[in-house]
């Protein structure tokens, strides 16, 4: 199979032979950190148009359709508009928190961009930790939607951020335990090894039910963590105008923009290396002739196809349901989702003594 | 009262919902006093559209005035032209052409389900759901184009005159009225698998914005609302005008009283308003589609009124004529201003989410109430 690693070592060995070793390390951080902002912006940029031709396609509508071939370069054109927006920040507002607050959501987005494996050896930091840095990380998020709530001084700005604070703290815990099942199966938190061991097969086809359970949750969790509908009641258009960033304009909006669906790209991708196997190609136990067929196709598309899928369903969810009630919210995630997910990890954790996943 | 609205304790935050709010579809403002997400009290303040409609209706002719009342309740502009052309014909005492009572019931029933249509869609919209907005606008978009064939307009339509209708119905009017019931048919599942049946909707729009019968009546709703809490109030059975009396339809009334009975009316109303279509649509008589009235109408003196059902509720036209030939005084009695009356009763102790799910139950047009 190919492999980006061959790149990359090429590259580092004649950085090494150029340079003395700490200037190669400074440009292989200089590189990584160009890769992670591009890929940043490409993200956002594509995401938002997947979005918008997503939702017109589902409420019979043609969508952008006027710049560039059949739109593609409309979230283009939008990233202008918003640049040379007036970023303006409101008489009463806390100035400083209130613009270091976006800046604090892209960096957490960019921050959780690090342990990815996007192809075979094409990571920025193999990291023995990755799921638990995810889940730490990700959780940095409420702190900036706190803080633009708070900092804003503007009703519906507090009232979406208090409303973000709780629901994000609660998805938290079932999207964690539901991450956790997997690294009691794979043994590892390294998404690696996690994505290693599914070399005869997805997690999500070899873990019987409690793993299908554990994936169910882990979406409608993730989905809430990340403030989509139909859990957008920090935004929630109808009840508070725009939840906690109506008092945001021009760039600092787009930061909050952007960081929002950089967070929905790297949840899915979460959900897709955990689950159904990351870059790792389809496999079927010892059938050695397809197994071989499905190496031909290369490791990113199965991960982006994998991702984009995901992120399809999330949008999905978004132009089909209506918003829950905050009350309604809280009792999905601490009366329902927590019990089934903590007696469903007891399951996984029984299967995975007594050997019983495939 | 006023000490209560006064009194705020500990932890209570005013809230200005609009004039400019995604909410509030219009410009009304809604002063609420909120604790947490709990909802103390909501203060409706009218004016900002607010444009002297009866003032003005006084120095305009019997025939001028019906033009304005098309800008109250823009989205049942038929249902109030008829109310108006209704109140004058009963001063003039004039027969209207059997003709044109029927193009006037099915020009009315079409504008109640194109009115509900875009309730349907701003109600999703309200609950976070965009998706079915879209939906409702295909179907309402087809009932405007045959209004625009027939009358020329697509919202302000100004067809119904003393005597009878403006012109006569285009010749594809019947065919395309057809098109557009076999299209509803087809679609009318669609919203019960979008919306009605599902769990998110439900669990929002069940056991909320509760509003008994008696507080109905005392809050003068008509219409959806009041029907949703099991009062008997469709004018069209109750005081029946032209030819409801000889029609076959079903009165809808719905015993929950909640958010979702309210729903449920408005959706069953559609499918009726499709039966009296589909009675009519091919029984249209022939003859004239206006009666012989003289150029400029004098009313007797005296006192007019006339009510009718529009898509909101119960429309009231009261007319004193001096004898001349400009009404000596006018009042409208539009439904959205009493349905609106009974928010606050029915939002006291709910969450903020539900206040918005509630305003959408009513369906309030704000020119409408504040005229």
């Amino acid at each position: 199979m190919w492999s980006f690693s061959n790149i990359s070592k090429f590259i580092d060995n004649w950085l090494r032979a150029t340079f003395n070793p700490i200037w190669t390390m400074v440009i292989e951080m200089v590189i990584a950190g160009v890769c992670v902002i591009g890929l940043f912006a490409i993200l956002g940029l594509v995401l938002v148009i997947m979005e918008r031709k997503v939702s017109a396609w589902m409420q019979i509508r043609l969508g952008p359709n006027r710049v560039g071939p059949k739109g593609m370069l409309q979230s283009l054109a939008d990233t202008v508009k918003l640049l040379v927006k007036e970023g303006m920040t409101p008489a009463g507002a806390d100035k400083f928190l209130f613009n270091l607050a976006p800046f604090i959501a892209m960096m957490v987005a960019m921050l959780l961009m690090a342990p990815i494996a996007f192809a075979k050896d094409f990571q920025m930091w193999d990291l023995n930790i990755g799921v638990l840095y995810v889940s730490a990380v990700s959780s940095i998020m409420v702190i900036s939607i706190l803080i633009a709530g708070w900092a804003s001084n503007n009703k519906y700005s507090l009232m979406g951020a208090m409303r973000s604070g709780a629901q994000i703290v609660s998805y938290e815990l079932s999207a964690g335990l539901s991450i956790l099942s997997i690294v009691v199966l794979s043994g590892s938190l390294n998404l690696n090894d996690i994505i290693q061991s599914q070399a005869d097969g997805w997690w999500i086809f070899k873990g019987h039910i409690p793993v299908i359970i554990a994936f169910i949750i882990f979406i409608i969790a993730v989905t809430a963590e990340t403030n989509r509908a139909p859990f957008d009641l920090a935004e929630a258009e109808s009840e508070l105008t725009a939840g906690f960033h109506t008092e945001y304009s021009g760039m600092k909006f787009a930061l909050f923009f952007l960081a929002e669906y950089v967070n929905v790209f790297i949840v899915c991708a979460i959900g897709a290396t955990l689950f159904l196997g990351g870059w790792m190609p389809f496999h079927i136990g010892h059938w050695q002739g397809f197994n071989h067929v499905m190496d031909y196709i290369p490791s990113s598309i199965w991960f982006f196809g994998k991702t984009f899928f995901l992120i399809f369903l999330i949008m999905w969810f978004r132009w089909t349901f209506p918003r829950l009630r905050i009350d309604q919210l809280l009792n999905l995630e601490w009366r329902y989702l927590l019990p089934i997910s903590m007696f469903n990890i007891l399951l996984v954790t029984l299967m995975a003594i007594l050997g019983w996943h495939f | 009262m006023i000490e209560e609205i006064g009194r705020t304790t500990e932890g209570d935050v005013m809230i200005n919902v609009g004039p400019q709010h995604p909410a509030t579809h219009g410009v009304l403002h809604l002063v609420i006093t909120i604790n947490g997400e709990t909802i103390k009290k909501v203060e409706p303040h009218l004016g900002f559209i607010h444009r002297s409609i009866e003032k003005m209706c006084e120095s305009l002719s019997y025939r001028q005035f019906i033009y304005v009342t098309s800008r109250m309740d823009y989205l049942s502009s038929h249902i109030n032209n008829h109310a108006c052309a209704l109140c004058v014909e009963k001063g003039l005492q004039v027969e209207i052409p059997s003709r044109a009572q029927v193009i006037r019931v099915l020009m009315d029933e079409l504008t109640r389900i194109a009115s509900h249509e875009l309730w349907w869609g701003a109600m999703a919209m309200d609950l976070g759901a965009f998706t079915p907005f879209f939906h409702a606008f295909r179907e309402r978009e087809s009932i405007n184009d045959i209004m625009e064939e027939t009358c020329g307009a697509r919202l302000t339509m100004n067809y119904m005159v003393p005597g009878g209708v403006m012109q006569d119905i285009h010749p594809n009017f019947q065919r395309r009225v057809k098109d557009f019931i076999r299209l509803y048919k087809s679609k009318v599942n669609e919203y019960d698998e979008l919306v009605t049946g599902n769990i998110i909707f439900q669990n929002r729009m069940k056991g909320v914005g509760y509003l008994s019968p008696e507080d109905a009546i005392s809050y003068g709703c008509t219409g959806p609302p009041a029907r949703g809490s099991g009062v008997s109030c469709d004018i069209r059975k109750l005081y029946p005008y032209e030819i409801y009396d000889q029609l076959e339809f079903d009165e809808i009334l719905e015993t929950g009283g909640d958010s979702f009975a309210r729903y449920m009316v408005r959706v069953r109303e559609m499918n009726q308003s499709i039966r009296i279509i589909e009675q009519l649509i091919d029984n249209i008589p022939e003859g004239d589609f206006q009666a012989k009235t003289k150029a400029v109408l004098k009313l007797p003196k005296g006192e007019f009124y006339q009510r009718v059902e529009t898509a909101r509720g119960e429309f009231g036209v009261y007319i004193v004529s001096e004898g001349g030939t400009t009404p000596y005084r006018i009042k409208f009695r539009s439904p959205g201003f009493s349905n609106l009356s009974a928010l606050d009763h029915m939002v006291r102790g709910s969450k903020l989410g539900d206040l918005v799910a509630m305003m959408g139950t009513l369906d309030l047009v704000i020119p409408d109430i504040d005229r």
